[in-house]
């Protein structure tokens, strides 16, 4: 399949496309089949009562999310949206416009849930729940990398993410979920990471990666895991444990723990940041996958919770942890408080490893040797979860300030790409969501056009030959698609990657 | 026509009040605000008025709908203040004072409106988009609008009769409505307008302020966001 994918051309004018209608229309993740369904409690496979299961659940979500409700009143097709998807601009599918996309629902929604559509369905363009529209749900519902960036030009801030995570739990509640995600929550419940990494395994990774880094350092940095009495818990996408460039930041965050003096562990109860629970909507799925992380912290008697290069993970770390599993502060019940007595009130519960990083090099913590970045021009590519759904430090905005201010404190060459390309504008790398699977490669090769048109414009100008990013999807999705656009994969690499390179061990303590 | 006003009037209160109840009493189980956003409730307040008065989000993304959007809104705002003579006696000083502006809001709002429309229709992608309905409610707007201007400029009814007709509309007391088609045109869709508001997409006025993405406050980690259904999980987690 891989083979017949090519990237689109670079836009000599940067214009908004002419659409392609049904262009995407056959490009359908592929569907879960009975097993991975049910191990995660949904029925296996499409119910005969589907549109009836569906209806009721959407009438049931309508009830439970206040986004959900007000987003399908509040548009009024105005077209602000229509040019700023990745996935648009990269397929020219209209369907994949984010007012389009949410119209796939809210056709429905008008068509079962307002007298206007009842009435006159065809002047609102209301639509009944046909097979065909369920299987385009289905399809353009998987195109969606839940990146909010629509949500930021929208004048009633619709944000399609919300309508996606809703479409996907009615379609997993009639039985039509996508393999890739719900296979990964299986695998975290049986498991206990994405990627179906077993302690043993784990184990034995951590072990070599000390003596690798023993062996370029000539320093004991250690990686522990499941150490009772820690002072940080660290949480980290299991991609970290092996995957390339992943696991050139983890070595980094070990060094900056050993740096520090801070004594910390991993979990193998909780070996996984990431939360696939929030790409397919799933409340339960949500809180389940997260609570992992509050039995991990009280069984280790941790005093603070530290989460690694994660867009997504961070998401939900810092915007709903707290209301999911009392990791943060300001509770006032018993489930919250037995745990946030527990950690350190004096620092922000979950701290991001950016912020930790950031905060001892403003304490002068850490001494670096920036010239053993100089072989990069290095810029930054802002994660959308991170830059959209979540802050770090005190103000808002912190969450692109700090990595920035990380990397220009490890490396001397730092360029940004253009203004409308980052910060809370950034683009979608093209893979997140539940979207980073072979199956659906041409999309993620057509959704990073425009970031890869970023990228193209300070490699020419600027000889930019580093994309740093703080997001284990981000890089599995770079380290494919680059290649695409002519890029080598190695150009992606974590923030924390470029701290490894450039951190003085053995200096401090 | 002054029972069709009574029927207008209460579907419009009634209708936008049941919204408004049903938007505020269906929880926001979780915090998402699209960040950056405000770590204090006077800054959301600041970010919500920026939004409502600027159009702010709608600025970032495309200052052509930006640009008609603000000119018919105003415009709209205006004409609506200097449509209070009708209802208040004495008027008010400084609906008085604005009565030139009314005139210039009423011109203005029409071009705006005349610039959505041609924007709907000229750009492929949001033709692709548009419903009939979409079409329809500028073409009600602009029978408005037009109808109001051309009484203005044109053929000008009775105006003290019009308030007098309002005027016993307000006092449950009737009386007839000036002979004037232009009028009765002008008035028929200033009541099909309010009686739709309810139902369709004129809802994103009240909808802006119920959105949580712009009226949440960032502040997750500082204090637990707990709300409807979504808060009783904790009581049936037994080891806490």
């Amino acid at each position: 399949m891989a083979d017949t994918v090519t990237a689109p051309p670079y836009r000599v004018i940067p214009i908004v496309p002419a659409l392609k209608p049904g262009a995407m229309k056959d490009v359908r993740s592929f569907v879960a089949n009975e097993k991975i369904q049910t191990a995660i409690g949904f029925p296996g496979k499409l119910t005969d009562d589907w549109k009836e299961r569906a209806l009721s659940k959407m009438g049931e979500l309508l009830g439970q999310y206040r986004s959900l409700k007000v987003y399908m009143d509040a548009c009024v097709h105005c077209g602000a949206c229509s040019d700023k998807c990745h996935y648009f601009i990269g397929t020219q599918d209209p369907k994949n416009m984010p007012v389009a996309r949410q119209d796939l629902m809210r056709s429905v929604y008008r068509r079962y849930f307002t007298l206007a559509g009842k009435w006159f369905p065809r002047l609102v363009g209301a639509r009944e729940l046909t097979r065909e529209v369920l299987d385009e749900w289905y399809t353009y519902f998987n195109q969606c990398s839940e990146c909010r960036r629509c949500s930021v030009f929208c004048p009633y801030g619709i944000d399609t993410a919300e309508v996606t995570m809703a479409a996907r739990e009615i379609l997993d509640s009639v039985g039509y979920g996508q393999k890739y995600s719900n296979e990964i929550i299986g695998k975290v419940h049986s498991i206990g990471n994405n990627l179906g990494l077993p302690g043993p395994a784990l184990q034995d990774t951590l072990l070599g990666l000390e003596e690798d880094v023993k062996e370029d350092t000539g320093v004991d940095v250690r990686f522990p895991i499941d150490v009772a009495g820690a002072e940080v818990l660290l949480i980290t996408p299991s991609a970290d444990f092996f995957a390339e460039p992943h696991i050139d930041s983890l070595i980094g965050y070990a060094k900056v723990f050993h740096a520090a003096g801070i004594r910390w562990t991993l979990s193998t109860k909780a070996s996984e940041a990431g939360n696939f629970g929030m790409f397919i909507g799933n409340y339960d799925q949500l809180r389940r996958i997260a609570l992992r992380i509050r039995e991990a912290a009280l069984e280790l008697g941790v005093k603070r919770i530290v989460v690694g290069e994660c867009g997504h993970a961070w998401r939900v770390a810092y915007s709903f942890w707290n209301t999911l599993t009392g990791i943060g502060a300001g509770a006032n019940d018993p489930f919250a408080l037995q745990l946030q007595r527990q950690l350190d009130g004096r620092y922000r519960q979950p701290t991001h490893i950016c912020e930790l990083t950031w905060d001892l090099i403003e304490r002068g913590a850490l001494s670096f040797d920036k010239s053993a970045n100089d072989a990069y021009v290095v810029t930054f590519h802002d994660s959308c979860n991170v830059a959209r759904g979540s802050r770090m430090g005190e103000t808002p905005g912190g969450q692109f300030e700090i990595p920035r201010n990380i990397i220009r404190a490890v490396a001397h060459h730092f360029v940004e790409m253009p203004e409308n390309t980052i910060r809370e504008q950034t683009f979608c790398c093209g893979g997140g969501g539940g979207l980073l699977t072979d199956d659906l490669i041409d999309l993620r090769v057509k959704g990073a056009l425009p970031r890869m048109e970023a990228l193209q414009e300070v490699a020419k100008t600027h000889g930019v030959n580093f994309m740093a990013t703080i997001c284990a999807i981000c890089k599995a999705q770079f380290s494919k698609v680059l290649p695409y656009y002519q890029f080598d994969r190695r150009v992606v690499g974590g923030v924390h990657q470029l701290v490894s390179n450039a951190i003085q061990l053995g200096l401090h303590h | 026509m002054a029972f069709l006003f009574y029927l207008a009037f209460c579907v419009l209160v009634g209708g936008l009040a049941w919204r408004m109840v049903t938007y505020a009493r269906t929880p926001a189980p979780l915090k998402i605000p699209t960040t950056p956003a405000p770590t204090t409730v006077p800054g959301v307040v600041f970010r919500m008025a920026r939004e409502v008065l600027l159009f702010e989000s709608l600025f970032k993304a495309n200052l052509w709908i930006w640009g008609f959007g603000i000119l018919f809104h105003f415009g709209l705002v205006l004409v609506l203040a200097r449509h209070l003579r009708y209802f208040t006696d004495p008027v008010w000083g400084w609906v008085v004072l604005i009565q030139p502006f009314g005139i210039y809001g009423g011109m203005v709002m029409v071009a705006g409106l005349a610039g959505l429309w041609v924007r709907r229709l000229a750009v492929e992608r949001i033709r692709y988009i548009s419903t009939p309905s979409d079409h329809l409610m500028l073409l009600l707007l602009l029978t408005i609008g037009i109808s109001g201007l051309s009484m203005t400029f044109g053929s000008h009814p009775d105006v003290v009769g019009v308030k007098r007709f309002f005027e016993g509309w307000q006092t449950f007391s009737p009386h007839p409505l000036p002979d004037s088609a232009l009028l009765v045109l002008h008035l028929m869709g200033v009541a099909v307008l309010m009686i739709i508001f309810p139902f369709s997409k004129l809802l994103h006025a009240p909808g802006v302020f119920f959105s949580p993405s712009r009226n949440q406050v960032d502040n997750p980690r500082e204090r637990r966001h707990m709300a409807g259904w979504a808060a009783r999980f904790d009581k049936e987690t037994p080891h806490g």
